[in-house]
């Protein structure tokens, strides 16, 4: 019935109709109610069922457990901090989170397809569903009461800025959810991660990060809350279960590159280890990782194929400087105590030079294979 | 055993329809078969007979304007019924009725003490036979002119459904070694590090058992194991001995060799084939000895399950040409493939579970049941994308290679970056898996053909 429907209104998209303007809109609402029975007409006559639309719904599966931990623990720390815990029950604390948070959804999906579908309509191209997981992931990385025209705001920065004038999906150099962080952080930097960030209706308090860059370890929370999430900080980014679920998932089913997600957490380990045996900081290797958003950049935000490094040993090498780079920001500059964005973002920038170096290799053993035969 | 060549990456999709071994092979010889001139790439036809004339079997039909030597002979003898052109009139297939009783021209050939290089080479060009060798890389028909570094034969296909090698050549075992001790006379150069030019066999290091191949003489064997495309001549050269700037090197089909091993020893060109068909959609999955270039109609009479809308593809489903229900086999092709046509969509097919569903990342929950075997349809899955790879194509490309890295650059037309990542050691068809896995659905095949197709233009 809704197949006939679609069926009959369909030549109002098509050139010529009424809405032909719209026509790339259609497509993706079509597109998105039904896998299309387009069939292949070159090249290998069967396709992987994979496509675009189930890879990001399979990242937005692994990020269910942490944005529904995120809504909760919005509700938690509020009530915490005014002393109501006890008198709260679970859905009460849920549901207050929830409150919170969708409207944060619901300003960064609107605000960014709203730019996507136009930009598709006016390019002439099918609508991309990469921001399908910017989109969600934008909001985790906010602090839960981030006024919502700044989310806007930053949304409409990193979707524009960040990506289309780079050419649309697959050719930003950026990963977009970042870029808008980072645009709330600059703009806005009171609001942000720092000395003093809301945790909830306009009452703050020094975050564990901010904590541990001044080497204040006592005040840092327990391994345990760090590692459960019952903390204050950005909406998905406080539970490591849940961001360790979400990891399993992505590498499950290979959506993300497993390099690059173990060596960030190796290379950020390793330099947390020796700066802490060194005396640098006291600050050890699991509060190091367990802090912030070192975990979720690592499985989340690193991963991202578009901005990550594109070869076998580049991803080794972008995911363990991205790893070095985050701890290295914590420990050495005080002024910024969440390294993790900055530090994607820096690599982002080197990503395209590391597979440079990488494949400039290959093309030079290939050369010198070469040059051996003209000796002969 | 000594020095296998273990192939880590690749993919073997579990697709429904295996050729079913228990089955003998029936003799399926019909009257209609025929040539076409666009299953040799590269080659522009010039016509030498026209409507109704009679041909034998060896009767040049047409060779190639570029260069009148090579010449595409006739697989039995007959009159030829119609010539089909397609658009701008060019040629499309040459149809022969063939006679009930075959005749054959009788070729000159060397004695099996006097084979050289020239002689080799002037009896295959005589009886057209030289067509069935191709080149790497390009994938054309070599130019007469040419000598190639070493010629390379994949004795097992590990592409899906593909038939067995060793049923397509079984009791012309004779015919096969003969084929070889001919051919090995064309490979000359010397390579970079100084080896000498030889035919080179790919075996599969467990599956390949028959006598003809494992002790075939006058060759270097090298075994192999892992899944597709282990079974490509591209991955195998790779393997053995890579492909450099400038050089060449030869390939050709086992069932070839045999017809190349029975001109030298009859000096007849024999075009009997075994040929294969599989797939889901086929009652009867089997092998059935034929002649080169038949109708596959009476391969598939009474042989399809009723009622279902199929796609015959001539070759296998990753690179085959997709042919009507009545066309004709291709010239280099030894089995044809039936799916089904996937044209119906599946409402939110992208959310659904999909434990019907065969896929290579683990996003379906196909992957519960192991082992299972798949009824894959033509269907894209998905629309086309900007170009974003969602997991690693490099883990279905066994080459030291770089493949995004190369597809960008045939994208880019940067025919200096081409050459640089390595554009001469590949072909599409060892992007065929890469192109299967693929969520941006882009016609990765396509791509490296035209990226092919440009530098052979700049270089030449």
């Amino acid at each position: 019935m809704l197949k006939n429907f679609l069926n009959n209104i369909k030549p109002k998209f098509e050139k010529g109709g009424r809405f032909s303007f719209l026509h790339f809109t259609f497509e993706a609402f079509e597109s998105f109610l039904y896998v299309p029975g387009k069939v292949t007409s070159q090249g290998a006559h069967i396709r992987d069922p994979l496509d675009m639309k189930r890879a990001m719904s399979m990242v937005i599966i692994a990020l269910v457990p942490c944005a529904l931990f995120g809504m909760y623990n919005v509700g938690y720390q509020h009530f915490s901090v005014k002393g109501l815990l006890a008198e709260q029950g679970f859905w009460d604390i849920f549901i207050f989170g929830l409150s919170k948070i969708v409207p944060l959804f619901v300003v960064s999906y609107v605000v960014g397809l709203g730019i996507e579908f136009a930009f598709a309509e006016i390019r002439k191209h099918e609508v991309n569903e990469g921001f399908l997981v910017s989109g969600f992931l934008i909001p985790l990385i906010s602090p839960p009461d981030i006024p919502l025209w700044m989310l806007a705001l930053a949304t409409a920065f990193a979707v524009i800025i960040g990506k289309e004038i780079f050419g649309g999906t697959g050719m930003n150099i950026w990963n977009p959810a970042l870029l808008a962080r980072a645009f709330m952080f600059f703009a806005y930097p009171h609001k942000m991660s720092g000395d003093d960030v809301w945790v909830s209706d306009a009452i703050s308090g020094p975050t564990p990060l901010a904590n541990a860059s001044q080497n204040v370890v006592d005040l840092l929370p327990e391994a345990n809350d760090l590692f459960w999430g019952l903390i204050p900080g950005s909406v998905g980014e406080t539970s490591k279960f849940c961001i360790l679920l979400g990891a399993v998932v992505l590498l499950w089913t290979r959506v993300a590159s497993f390099r690059t997600m173990f060596a960030v957490i190796f290379g950020g380990g390793l330099l947390a280890f020796i700066l802490n045996v060194c005396g640098v900081t006291d600050v050890t290797v699991s509060q190091q990782l367990l802090m912030g958003g070192f975990m979720f950049g690592a499985v989340f935000m690193a991963t991202d194929p578009v901005t990550s490094a594109n070869t076998g040993t580049g991803r080794w090498i972008y995911g363990f400087l991205t790893g070095i780079i985050a701890v290295v920001i914590r420990v050495f500059n005080p002024a910024y105590p969440e390294g993790m964005m900055l530090s994607i973002l820096l690599m982002n920038t080197f990503a395209p030079l590391i597979d440079y170096v990488v494949v400039e290799s290959n093309i030079r053993k290939r050369k010198r294979r070469n040059e051996i035969k003209q000796r002969v | 055993m000594d020095n296998v060549i273990r192939i880590k990456k690749g993919l073997d999709i579990l697709i429904k329809g295996k050729i079913d071994t228990s089955l003998s092979a029936p003799v399926i010889l019909h009257e209609d078969y025929a040539v076409k001139p666009t299953d040799f790439y590269g080659l522009q036809p010039n016509l030498l007979v026209h409507k109704g004339d009679s041909v034998k079997a060896g009767t040049p039909l047409f060779c190639d304007k570029k260069d009148e030597r090579i010449k595409i002979p006739s697989p039995v003898s007959g009159v030829i019924t119609n010539i089909i052109t397609g658009a701008k009139r060019s040629i499309e297939a040459v149809c022969i009725k063939a006679d009930k009783e075959q005749e054959s021209i009788v070729f000159d050939v060397p004695k099996l003490n006097e084979y050289s290089q020239e002689n080799v080479k002037a009896s295959l060009l005589a009886s057209g036979l030289w067509c069935m060798f191709r080149r790497r890389p390009y994938d054309t028909i070599p130019k007469p002119d040419d000598t190639p570094r070493d010629i390379y034969i994949s004795c097992f296909d590990s592409a899906p459904l593909a038939p067995d090698m060793e049923m397509l050549i079984h009791g012309r075992e004779k015919e096969f070694q003969a084929g070889i001790d001919a051919i090995r006379h064309l490979a000359g150069s010397t390579d970079n590090l100084g080896r000498a030019g030889s035919v080179h066999l790919g075996l599969h290091a467990t599956q390949t058992i028959s006598w003809a191949f494992r002790e075939c003489k006058n060759v270097e064997i090298h075994y192999f194991d892992g899944p597709h495309p282990s079974g490509n001549v591209g991955i195998q050269i790779h393997h053995t001995k890579p492909l450099n700037k400038d050089e060449q090197v030869w390939y050709i089909h086992p069932q070839d060799i045999v017809a190349i091993g029975a001109l030298f020893l009859t000096g007849k060109y024999d075009s009997k084939r075994v040929v294969a068909v599989a797939g889901s959609e086929v009652l009867h999955t089997r092998y059935i000895k034929t002649r080169s270039g038949v109708n596959v109609s009476y391969l598939l009479k009474d042989n399809l399950y009723e009622g279902n809308n199929v796609r015959v593809i001539s070759g296998n489903v990753l690179t085959g040409k997709r042919i009507a229900e009545d066309g004709y086999i291709g010239f280099y092709d030894s089995f044809i493939s039936v799916i089904p046509e996937g044209n119906h969509s599946r409402f939110l097919g992208w959310l659904t579970a999909g434990i019907n569903l065969y896929s290579f990342s683990r996003s379906f929950f196909s992957w519960l049941i192991p082992g299972r075997e798949y009824r894959i349809d033509t269907n894209l899955n998905g629309g086309r994308r900007a170009f974003v790879l969602i997991g690693d194509i490099e883990r279905v490309f066994p080459m030291d290679i770089y493949p995004l890295q190369l597809i960008k650059a045939c994208i880019a037309k940067d025919v200096e970056k081409m050459l640089d990542l390595g554009i001469y050691e590949v072909s599409p068809e060892d992007f065929a898996l890469c192109e299967y896995i693929d969520a941006s659905k882009t016609e990765i095949q396509q791509i490296i053909r035209e990226g092919l197709e440009l530098v052979k233009k700049e270089t030449e």
